[in-house]
């Protein structure tokens, strides 16, 4: 795989976003890659309304199968969604049932006027119809690899990629 | 009744929950984390997610309860669970129907969980050993042994308000002999490692060798509450007594009810708590229940999300659930 320079590929979508800034969209963060991103993005753009995170764990397809994990973290939406221009944010996108199941929870939040997806990975593998708006970058990989985003403890909490087999 | 280990599967995942009492410490906690992202989940507009779409709970309650049935019930429609409330004493257990028998027949009607309550102890343990592997219950009060999710939500409550169990002094006060909350409270406090756990009682209404259980037992009220972050009160259960274990009614209240001035022996940032139904003027006083330190009505809330959790997690991922889905 070819590096992705993770900080030209935000700068690149925060550009992208730019133009939507117009219509106060409210961000929302997908945790916990999608979260740390959503927070670099919101700083970057100056966004006035407070971001919001998403823990989609009651709304996985996959429960009866895996259960839930008891580590689940809060979904915290500070404005309310109704009639409001939403950017969800998510670290990669793959088969695409993590956007479907976050989805679901920001309607049962209230109506929002539009949803956006942007990802800093798209890669292949899409189960669902879904694609996103705003990409970093754009990956193609061996079924079995598993790309997941890690924030340094450091004072940047600087982000990087590492790729897992699966079943390895 | 001694724990044996039917609670978890050949997988070592939690599959009934029907007592405290040998759970591991991590399992409690688990309970206690998830149930804090369910609390989130009440307070947004739609208090729903689908996590148990498609799956039937049968409230099976062989004595009556109107808090722990109605918690049990919004907690499973919550998570989009169909819900069916069942009192068998007026129904076909009247008519000398056995209680295997009603669980059988719940059973063949394609149910994935019954929530029992039942007088005697041992019951939600008796229909575990007897129902197909997909099949979960929970304990929700068997007779004098226990009723964990009330203990649990009493956890969850105790966390909420007062931080870590190491640093906390907690007392049980009253009718601990007849008491499955206490008897569940115990374990749970002890196996969260609680700084000390008391329990306040006259000597009719204390288990013999209550100090086996690891509590330090009382039976001065205002010498057990010196100190304590907590204070559990519990029902005086005049249906189970048989004979004449308290003197008078004014009497117990006088020595055992808590009142304002007996409560100011413990912290003056104590919490007072009760499973409810109260009996005030009794065990309680309404100065005090009603009080500023009173977390009674935060318990009952704290009890759907606590409810939710342990629904969630010993529905969640087993294997004969997919196992069943194969053709």
């Amino acid at each position: 795989m070819a590096a992705v320079d993770i900080e030209a590929a935000l700068a690149r979508m925060a550009e992208a976003l730019r133009p939507r800034l117009a219509a106060r969209p409210i961000m929302i963060g997908i945790h916990t890659g999608g979260a740390w991103l959503a927070e670099r993005l919101h700083k970057a753009l100056a966004l006035s309304e407070p971001l919001g995170t998403l823990d989609i764990s009651f709304y996985r397809d996959d429960f009866t199968r895996l259960g839930i994990n008891p580590q689940v973290k809060t979904s915290n939406l500070p404005v309310n969604v109704e009639d409001r221009h939403v950017i969800l944010v998510d670290d990669v996108l793959h088969t695409g049932r993590t956007i479907r199941a976050a989805m679901n929870e920001i309607f049962d939040y209230g109506r929002p006027a539009s949803v956006a997806l942007a990802v800093l990975i798209a890669r292949d593998g899409r189960e669902l119809p879904i694609q996103a708006d705003f990409v970093g970058e754009t990956l193609t990989l061996d079924k079995h690899q598993h790309i997941k985003l890690m924030r340094a403890h450091d004072p940047h909490g600087t982000l990087s990629l590492s790729i897992q087999e699966a079943g390895g | 009744m001694k724990q044996d280990g039917r609670q978890f599967d050949s997988h070592g995942r939690l599959r009934h929950f029907l007592t405290i009492e040998g759970l591991p410490r991590q399992t409690i906690l688990d309970i206690l984390d998830t149930a804090e992202s369910f609390i989130a989940m009440g307070e947004r507009e739609i208090k729903k997610v689908p996590l148990l779409r498609g799956k039937t709970v049968v409230n099976l309650f062989f004595e009556s309860s109107t808090r722990t049935r109605t918690t049990f019930e919004i907690a499973a429609k919550r998570l989009s669970a169909d819900v069916i409330n069942i009192n068998p004493s007026l129904s076909s257990t009247a008519k000398g129907e056995t209680l295997l028998d009603t669980v059988r027949n719940l059973e063949a009607m394609h149910t994935d969980l019954f929530v029992v309550r039942h007088a005697s102890s041992g019951a939600a343990y008796l229909i575990a050993g007897h129902v197909s592997e997909h099949v979960h219950i929970i304990n929700a009060g068997d007779g004098r042994h226990a009723h964990p999710t009330q203990a649990m939500l009493d956890m969850f409550t105790i966390r909420r308000h007062k931080g870590p169990f190491e640093n906390l002094r907690v007392a049980i006060v009253g009718d601990v002999l007849h008491s499955r909350v206490a008897r569940s409270e115990i374990h749970a406090l002890t196996t969260l490692g609680a700084a000390e756990v008391r329990v306040i009682a006259p000597k009719t209404l204390l288990p013999t060798a209550v100090e086996k259980l690891g509590v330090h037992p009382f039976t001065d009220m205002r010498a057990g509450l010196a100190d304590v972050d907590v204070i559990m009160m519990l029902r005086l259960q005049r249906e189970r007594m048989t004979g004449a274990l308290i003197p008078s009614e004014q009497e117990y209240f006088n020595l055992y009810g808590l009142t304002a001035e007996k409560r100011a022996y413990a912290k003056p940032d104590v919490i007072v708590m009760h499973p409810g139904p109260m009996n005030r003027g009794l065990e309680i006083d309404s100065a005090v229940a009603d009080g500023p330190n009173s977390v009674i009505l935060p318990q009952v809330t704290n009890g759907i999300a606590v409810r939710m959790a342990i629904m969630a997690l010993i529905m969640g991922g087993t294997p004969a659930a997919e196992a069943r889905r194969a053709p």
